[in-house]
């Protein structure tokens, strides 16, 4: 089932309309340190529309939201940039 | 007093609190290991408050900032953010600005 959590989140994020969205499963790196639980580490680069204008904690919370029930258990550690599209 | 209070004060007494897991010197997670470092370029002086030691305190800071992760950074009182931000606040130096004010 590899990349199913992946594209899950991909699903979670399509609310944001994204002009593009890098997602790196980086959760080998991490296999197994403490206190990891078993969850996933990832990292996304998102370009959106939607984060122009807001601060960096504003767009944060705006993926946190969308990812919500997934952290902690399924998602351990999500690296997070989010860059407006005149940014990019 | 309620974790709410017990953070709330914690975070207004200080002017600078992390919110990690483990310590300083041993931080026990990548994340929280490179905020520290980011602090400790900028020469800060901060009280790092290890949430691995109290549940009460993992849960209830991330009810406190309405934030999921940790680590978390405090600058008087106000909630900053995480690893990624503070990564971004360092290397446009305003974290260092943030600092010094």
């Amino acid at each position: 089932m590899i990349g199913t959590l992946e594209n899950e989140i991909r699903a979670r994020l399509a609310p944001l309309e994204a002009e593009s969205l890098e997602l790196h499963d980086d959760s080998a790196a991490h296999a197994g340190h403490a206190g990891s639980g078993g969850g996933g580490h990832f990292d996304v680069i998102i370009v959106a529309a939607a984060f122009a204008g807001l601060s960096k904690l504003a767009r944060h919370r705006k993926v946190y939201e969308l990812l919500a029930d997934l952290i902690p258990t399924r998602i351990h550690a999500l690296s997070i940039k989010a860059l407006a599209p005149e940014e990019f | 007093m309620s974790i709410q209070d017990s953070i709330r004060q914690t975070v207004t007494e200080n002017p600078v609190v992390l919110f990690m897991k483990g310590t300083p010197t041993f931080p026990q997670c990548g994340f929280s290991a490179g905020a520290v470092q980011i602090l400790k370029n900028l020469g800060a002086n901060f009280v790092a408050v290890n949430v691995l030691e109290n549940a009460e305190v993992r849960q209830g800071i991330k009810e406190y900032a309405n934030w999921p992760t940790i680590p978390q950074l405090y600058i008087k009182g106000e909630f900053v953010g995480g690893s990624d931000i503070m990564k971004e606040l360092f290397s446009t130096g305003e974290l260092e600005k943030m600092l010094q004010d």
